[in-house]
Protein backbone atom coordinates (compact mmCIF):
# COMPACT_ATOMS: atom_id res chain seq x y z
CA UNK A 1 0.00 0.00 0.00
CA UNK A 2 3.13 2.29 0.73
CA UNK A 3 5.06 1.36 -2.23
CA UNK A 4 1.31 2.47 -4.45
CA UNK A 5 0.99 5.56 -2.23
CA UNK A 6 4.56 6.70 -3.46
CA UNK A 7 4.48 5.78 -6.63
CA UNK A 8 1.07 8.22 -7.04
CA UNK A 9 2.77 11.36 -5.11
CA UNK A 10 6.27 10.16 -7.38
CA UNK A 11 4.04 10.70 -10.81
CA UNK A 12 1.84 14.03 -9.13
CA UNK A 13 5.97 15.38 -8.52
CA UNK A 14 6.61 14.76 -11.87
CA UNK A 15 3.72 16.07 -13.48
CA UNK A 16 4.22 19.20 -11.55
CA UNK A 17 7.98 19.19 -12.34
CA UNK A 18 7.20 18.86 -15.83
CA UNK A 19 4.83 21.67 -15.55
CA UNK A 20 7.50 24.05 -14.19
CA UNK A 21 10.24 23.01 -16.42
CA UNK A 22 7.89 24.08 -19.70
CA UNK A 23 6.90 27.29 -18.31
CA UNK A 24 9.99 28.69 -16.91
CA UNK A 25 12.94 26.07 -18.66
CA UNK A 26 12.77 25.51 -22.35
CA UNK A 27 14.78 22.46 -22.92
CA UNK A 28 17.66 22.88 -25.62
CA UNK A 29 17.15 18.81 -26.83
CA UNK A 30 14.07 16.85 -26.24
CA UNK A 31 14.07 13.26 -25.72
CA UNK A 32 11.05 12.16 -28.36
CA UNK A 33 10.20 8.42 -27.21
CA UNK A 34 8.66 6.10 -30.01
CA UNK A 35 6.04 4.17 -28.23
CA UNK A 36 3.76 1.87 -29.97
CA UNK A 37 2.53 -2.22 -30.08
CA UNK A 38 5.49 -4.86 -31.61
CA UNK A 39 5.97 -4.42 -35.41
CA UNK A 40 4.15 -1.28 -35.95
CA UNK A 41 7.65 -0.13 -37.35
CA UNK A 42 9.21 2.04 -34.55
CA UNK A 43 12.77 0.98 -35.51
CA UNK A 44 11.95 1.53 -38.93
CA UNK A 45 10.55 5.28 -38.09
CA UNK A 46 13.92 5.92 -35.96
CA UNK A 47 16.16 4.41 -38.61
CA UNK A 48 14.25 7.01 -40.74
CA UNK A 49 14.54 9.88 -39.07
CA UNK A 50 18.65 9.06 -38.35
CA UNK A 51 18.92 8.18 -41.94
CA UNK A 52 17.16 11.92 -42.82
CA UNK A 53 19.09 14.11 -40.32
CA UNK A 54 22.52 12.20 -39.56
CA UNK A 55 23.43 9.59 -41.82
CA UNK A 56 22.33 7.37 -44.41
CA UNK A 57 24.72 4.40 -43.34
CA UNK A 58 23.98 4.49 -39.25
CA UNK A 59 21.18 2.27 -38.08
CA UNK A 60 19.80 2.75 -34.63
CA UNK A 61 18.64 -0.96 -34.87
CA UNK A 62 17.92 -3.42 -37.52
CA UNK A 63 14.21 -4.34 -38.06
CA UNK A 64 13.04 -7.93 -38.66
CA UNK A 65 9.48 -9.81 -38.87
CA UNK A 66 10.00 -11.10 -35.90
CA UNK A 67 8.12 -9.45 -32.78
CA UNK A 68 10.22 -7.79 -29.98
CA UNK A 69 13.36 -7.67 -32.22
CA UNK A 70 13.95 -4.32 -29.61
CA UNK A 71 14.30 -5.75 -26.24
CA UNK A 72 16.16 -2.46 -24.96
CA UNK A 73 15.51 1.06 -25.79
CA UNK A 74 18.30 2.81 -28.01
CA UNK A 75 18.80 6.65 -27.72
CA UNK A 76 20.50 8.45 -30.45
CA UNK A 77 21.69 12.07 -29.13
CA UNK A 78 21.89 15.89 -30.89
CA UNK A 79 19.70 14.71 -34.18
CA UNK A 80 18.68 18.21 -35.93
CA UNK A 81 15.59 18.22 -37.78
CA UNK A 82 16.25 20.87 -39.83
CA UNK A 83 13.60 20.55 -42.63
CA UNK A 84 14.35 23.78 -44.49
CA UNK A 85 17.91 23.10 -45.27
CA UNK A 86 17.35 19.35 -46.18
CA UNK A 87 14.50 20.76 -49.17
CA UNK A 88 17.05 23.12 -50.21
CA UNK A 89 19.54 20.40 -50.59
CA UNK A 90 16.90 18.25 -51.88
CA UNK A 91 13.40 19.37 -53.48
CA UNK A 92 11.97 15.80 -53.35
CA UNK A 93 13.60 15.32 -49.96
CA UNK A 94 13.64 11.86 -49.67
CA UNK A 95 16.86 10.25 -48.63
CA UNK A 96 16.22 6.42 -49.72
CA UNK A 97 18.09 5.30 -52.55
CA UNK A 98 14.78 3.65 -54.11
CA UNK A 99 12.01 6.58 -53.63
CA UNK A 100 8.54 5.93 -54.13
CA UNK A 101 6.63 5.66 -57.61
CA UNK A 102 5.00 8.57 -56.51
CA UNK A 103 7.72 11.29 -55.07
CA UNK A 104 5.57 14.03 -53.64
CA UNK A 105 6.97 17.62 -54.83
CA UNK A 106 7.85 19.95 -52.23
CA UNK A 107 5.46 22.32 -53.87
CA UNK A 108 5.13 24.29 -50.36
CA UNK A 109 7.97 25.53 -48.40
CA UNK A 110 8.30 23.53 -45.28
CA UNK A 111 9.75 24.80 -41.74
CA UNK A 112 10.74 22.48 -38.89
CA UNK A 113 13.38 23.02 -37.20
CA UNK A 114 13.92 20.81 -33.47
CA UNK A 115 17.47 18.95 -31.92
CA UNK A 116 15.88 15.97 -30.22
CA UNK A 117 17.19 12.51 -28.52
CA UNK A 118 15.16 10.14 -30.10
CA UNK A 119 14.16 7.11 -28.20
CA UNK A 120 13.20 3.49 -29.69
CA UNK A 121 11.70 1.32 -27.03
CA UNK A 122 10.79 -2.32 -27.01
CA UNK A 123 7.14 -2.99 -28.07
CA UNK A 124 4.42 -2.63 -25.41
CA UNK A 125 2.65 -5.80 -25.31
CA UNK A 126 0.08 -7.65 -22.56
CA UNK A 127 1.67 -11.13 -23.57
CA UNK A 128 5.00 -12.60 -24.92
CA UNK A 129 4.66 -16.32 -25.39
CA UNK A 130 8.29 -18.22 -26.11
CA UNK A 131 5.68 -20.11 -28.42
CA UNK A 132 5.33 -17.62 -30.84
CA UNK A 133 9.06 -17.04 -31.42
CA UNK A 134 9.37 -20.29 -32.08
CA UNK A 135 6.53 -20.07 -35.15
CA UNK A 136 9.50 -17.59 -37.00
CA UNK A 137 12.09 -20.60 -36.83
CA UNK A 138 13.68 -20.14 -33.08
CA UNK A 139 14.75 -23.24 -30.93
CA UNK A 140 12.76 -23.40 -27.65
CA UNK A 141 16.30 -22.68 -25.78
CA UNK A 142 16.78 -19.47 -27.64
CA UNK A 143 12.57 -18.26 -27.70
CA UNK A 144 12.75 -18.72 -23.88
CA UNK A 145 15.61 -16.41 -23.86
CA UNK A 146 14.17 -14.09 -26.19
CA UNK A 147 10.69 -14.17 -24.47
CA UNK A 148 12.40 -13.61 -21.36
CA UNK A 149 14.10 -10.12 -22.51
CA UNK A 150 11.56 -8.96 -24.29
CA UNK A 151 9.48 -8.82 -20.73
CA UNK A 152 12.54 -6.78 -19.40
CA UNK A 153 12.07 -4.44 -22.64
CA UNK A 154 8.33 -3.88 -21.87
CA UNK A 155 8.96 -2.91 -18.61
CA UNK A 156 11.68 -0.74 -19.76
CA UNK A 157 9.85 1.14 -22.31
CA UNK A 158 7.75 1.72 -19.23
CA UNK A 159 10.03 3.10 -17.20
CA UNK A 160 10.98 5.61 -20.30
CA UNK A 161 7.80 7.23 -19.61
CA UNK A 162 9.22 8.87 -16.44
CA UNK A 163 11.80 10.62 -18.36
CA UNK A 164 10.83 11.57 -21.85
CA UNK A 165 9.63 15.05 -23.37
CA UNK A 166 7.54 14.09 -25.84
CA UNK A 167 6.56 10.63 -27.88
CA UNK A 168 5.53 9.62 -31.37
CA UNK A 169 2.89 6.72 -30.62
CA UNK A 170 2.88 4.56 -33.36
CA UNK A 171 0.28 2.52 -34.70
CA UNK A 172 0.18 0.34 -37.89
CA UNK A 173 -2.57 1.96 -39.96
CA UNK A 174 -3.49 -1.77 -41.31
CA UNK A 175 -4.63 -2.82 -37.80
CA UNK A 176 -7.30 -1.98 -35.53
CA UNK A 177 -6.76 1.26 -33.54
CA UNK A 178 -8.62 -0.01 -30.67
CA UNK A 179 -5.87 -2.14 -28.92
CA UNK A 180 -6.13 -2.17 -25.81
CA UNK A 181 -1.82 -1.64 -25.69
CA UNK A 182 -3.00 1.94 -28.08
CA UNK A 183 -5.34 3.00 -25.57
CA UNK A 184 -3.19 2.87 -22.40
CA UNK A 185 -0.18 4.48 -24.21
CA UNK A 186 -2.73 7.25 -25.18
CA UNK A 187 -4.28 7.36 -21.94
CA UNK A 188 -0.58 7.19 -19.54
CA UNK A 189 0.64 10.17 -21.85
CA UNK A 190 -2.67 12.43 -21.37
CA UNK A 191 -2.21 11.49 -17.79
CA UNK A 192 0.65 12.45 -17.36
CA UNK A 193 0.90 15.78 -19.84
CA UNK A 194 3.32 14.26 -22.24
CA UNK A 195 2.93 15.89 -25.70
CA UNK A 196 2.17 13.48 -28.66
CA UNK A 197 1.91 13.47 -32.49
CA UNK A 198 0.44 9.66 -33.38
CA UNK A 199 2.24 8.80 -36.67
CA UNK A 200 -0.14 6.66 -38.42
CA UNK A 201 1.98 4.11 -40.25
CA UNK A 202 2.17 1.69 -42.98
CA UNK A 203 0.38 3.95 -45.56
CA UNK A 204 1.71 2.02 -48.32
CA UNK A 205 -0.34 -0.97 -47.82
CA UNK A 206 -2.98 -1.28 -49.78
CA UNK A 207 -5.75 -2.30 -46.97
CA UNK A 208 -4.34 0.77 -44.85
CA UNK A 209 -6.50 2.84 -43.57
CA UNK A 210 -5.27 6.05 -41.29
CA UNK A 211 -8.78 7.55 -40.91
CA UNK A 212 -9.58 4.63 -38.53
CA UNK A 213 -6.85 6.06 -36.47
CA UNK A 214 -7.84 9.63 -37.07
CA UNK A 215 -11.89 8.63 -35.93
CA UNK A 216 -10.00 6.85 -32.92
CA UNK A 217 -8.14 9.57 -31.64
CA UNK A 218 -9.58 12.57 -32.41
CA UNK A 219 -8.41 14.94 -30.14
CA UNK A 220 -4.60 14.62 -31.50
CA UNK A 221 -2.80 15.41 -34.58
CA UNK A 222 -2.62 12.09 -36.77
CA UNK A 223 -0.37 12.01 -39.39
CA UNK A 224 -0.25 9.10 -42.07
CA UNK A 225 3.18 8.33 -43.40
CA UNK A 226 5.16 5.31 -44.67
CA UNK A 227 8.17 4.92 -42.43
CA UNK A 228 9.35 2.64 -44.78
CA UNK A 229 8.91 4.32 -47.91
CA UNK A 230 10.02 7.87 -46.61
CA UNK A 231 6.13 8.96 -47.33
CA UNK A 232 4.78 11.79 -45.77
CA UNK A 233 7.47 12.40 -43.52
CA UNK A 234 7.96 15.86 -43.67
CA UNK A 235 4.23 16.58 -42.12
CA UNK A 236 4.93 14.46 -39.45
CA UNK A 237 8.53 16.42 -38.83
CA UNK A 238 6.38 19.73 -39.33
CA UNK A 239 3.96 18.73 -36.59
CA UNK A 240 6.69 17.33 -34.40
CA UNK A 241 8.62 20.70 -34.22
CA UNK A 242 5.31 22.43 -33.51
CA UNK A 243 4.33 20.26 -30.86
CA UNK A 244 7.54 19.28 -29.33
CA UNK A 245 9.13 22.90 -29.21
CA UNK B 1 -15.98 -15.39 -13.93
CA UNK B 2 -15.58 -12.78 -11.45
CA UNK B 3 -17.75 -9.46 -11.67
CA UNK B 4 -16.59 -7.17 -9.28
CA UNK B 5 -18.19 -4.18 -8.60
CA UNK B 6 -17.18 -0.61 -8.40
CA UNK B 7 -17.57 -0.57 -4.73
CA UNK B 8 -15.36 -3.11 -3.88
CA UNK B 9 -12.80 -1.62 -6.41
CA UNK B 10 -12.70 1.34 -5.36
CA UNK B 11 -12.30 0.34 -1.66
CA UNK B 12 -8.58 -0.76 -2.81
CA UNK B 13 -5.50 1.14 -3.46
CA UNK B 14 -4.31 0.73 -6.29
CA UNK B 15 -1.61 -1.73 -6.00
CA UNK B 16 -3.44 -3.93 -3.97
CA UNK B 17 -6.14 -4.22 -6.91
CA UNK B 18 -3.46 -4.90 -9.36
CA UNK B 19 -2.54 -7.83 -7.10
CA UNK B 20 -5.94 -8.65 -6.50
CA UNK B 21 -6.65 -8.91 -10.40
CA UNK B 22 -3.89 -10.63 -11.11
CA UNK B 23 -3.92 -13.10 -9.03
CA UNK B 24 -7.22 -13.90 -10.22
CA UNK B 25 -6.03 -13.94 -13.99
CA UNK B 26 -3.19 -16.54 -12.69
CA UNK B 27 -5.67 -18.58 -11.17
CA UNK B 28 -7.48 -18.90 -14.49
CA UNK B 29 -10.27 -16.52 -13.96
CA UNK B 30 -11.87 -13.76 -16.05
CA UNK B 31 -11.89 -10.41 -14.22
CA UNK B 32 -14.57 -7.60 -15.06
CA UNK B 33 -14.27 -4.53 -13.72
CA UNK B 34 -17.03 -2.68 -13.47
CA UNK B 35 -16.14 1.04 -13.15
CA UNK B 36 -12.49 -0.07 -15.29
CA UNK B 37 -9.07 0.62 -14.17
CA UNK B 38 -7.21 3.70 -15.08
CA UNK B 39 -4.70 4.13 -17.87
CA UNK B 40 -2.23 4.57 -15.57
CA UNK B 41 -3.26 1.66 -13.39
CA UNK B 42 -3.53 -0.66 -16.28
CA UNK B 43 -0.06 0.25 -17.44
CA UNK B 44 1.25 -0.93 -13.77
CA UNK B 45 -0.47 -4.13 -14.60
CA UNK B 46 1.27 -4.03 -17.26
CA UNK B 47 4.62 -3.84 -15.86
CA UNK B 48 3.61 -5.78 -13.32
CA UNK B 49 2.38 -8.95 -15.33
CA UNK B 50 5.61 -8.59 -17.07
CA UNK B 51 7.45 -9.38 -13.61
CA UNK B 52 5.57 -13.08 -13.48
CA UNK B 53 5.86 -14.23 -16.73
CA UNK B 54 7.27 -17.37 -17.32
CA UNK B 55 6.90 -20.66 -19.47
CA UNK B 56 3.17 -21.32 -18.48
CA UNK B 57 2.29 -18.21 -17.87
CA UNK B 58 2.67 -16.02 -20.89
CA UNK B 59 0.47 -12.76 -19.69
CA UNK B 60 -3.00 -11.32 -19.75
CA UNK B 61 -5.47 -10.37 -22.07
CA UNK B 62 -6.99 -6.89 -21.53
CA UNK B 63 -10.02 -5.01 -23.06
CA UNK B 64 -11.71 -2.30 -21.85
CA UNK B 65 -13.72 1.18 -23.06
CA UNK B 66 -11.74 4.30 -23.69
CA UNK B 67 -12.16 6.70 -20.83
CA UNK B 68 -14.42 9.71 -21.33
CA UNK B 69 -13.91 12.72 -20.13
CA UNK B 70 -15.59 13.75 -16.52
CA UNK B 71 -16.40 16.92 -15.35
CA UNK B 72 -15.16 19.99 -16.87
CA UNK B 73 -12.68 17.68 -18.26
CA UNK B 74 -10.96 17.87 -15.16
CA UNK B 75 -11.15 13.95 -14.79
CA UNK B 76 -11.08 11.09 -17.16
CA UNK B 77 -13.92 8.70 -15.81
CA UNK B 78 -13.47 5.08 -16.82
CA UNK B 79 -15.83 2.44 -17.44
CA UNK B 80 -15.19 -0.97 -18.02
CA UNK B 81 -12.20 -3.65 -17.91
CA UNK B 82 -12.25 -6.93 -18.56
CA UNK B 83 -8.48 -9.05 -17.97
CA UNK B 84 -8.27 -12.65 -18.43
CA UNK B 85 -5.31 -15.10 -19.28
CA UNK B 86 -3.48 -14.81 -22.36
CA UNK B 87 -3.82 -18.44 -23.11
CA UNK B 88 -7.71 -18.93 -22.57
CA UNK B 89 -8.88 -14.87 -23.87
CA UNK B 90 -8.47 -13.30 -26.90
CA UNK B 91 -10.32 -9.78 -28.15
CA UNK B 92 -11.93 -10.08 -31.47
CA UNK B 93 -13.09 -6.70 -31.71
CA UNK B 94 -13.10 -3.86 -29.82
CA UNK B 95 -14.36 -0.29 -30.63
CA UNK B 96 -14.70 2.44 -28.27
CA UNK B 97 -18.71 1.14 -27.28
CA UNK B 98 -18.39 -2.80 -27.92
CA UNK B 99 -15.50 -5.43 -27.14
CA UNK B 100 -15.84 -9.02 -28.54
CA UNK B 101 -13.91 -11.96 -27.07
CA UNK B 102 -13.25 -15.14 -27.16
CA UNK B 103 -12.41 -17.97 -24.30
CA UNK B 104 -11.71 -21.33 -24.92
CA UNK B 105 -11.07 -24.19 -22.46
CA UNK B 106 -6.92 -24.57 -21.92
Amino acid sequence: MMGGERKLRKRRGSFLSRLLRALFFRKVTAKIGIYGPPNAGKTTLANRIIHTFVDENIDIGIPTEIPHETRRAVRREGILIDLKSKSVQNPYFNPIPNPPSTPKPNSREVKAKLKIDIVDTPGLATKIDFHDFMAYGLDETEAKKRAKEATEGVIEAIKWLDDIDGVVPLMDSTEDPYTQTNIVIIGNLEARGIPMVIAANKIDLVDASPQRIIDAFPQHPVIPISALKGDNMEDLYEEMARSFR
Amino acid sequence: MDLISEDKINAMPSIEKLRFVLDGVKAGKIVILEGGLTSEEQMNLIELTMTEVNDDFPGIEMSGYPSKKGFLNLRRKTRLTVVGPARVMRTIRKDKDLISAIISAI
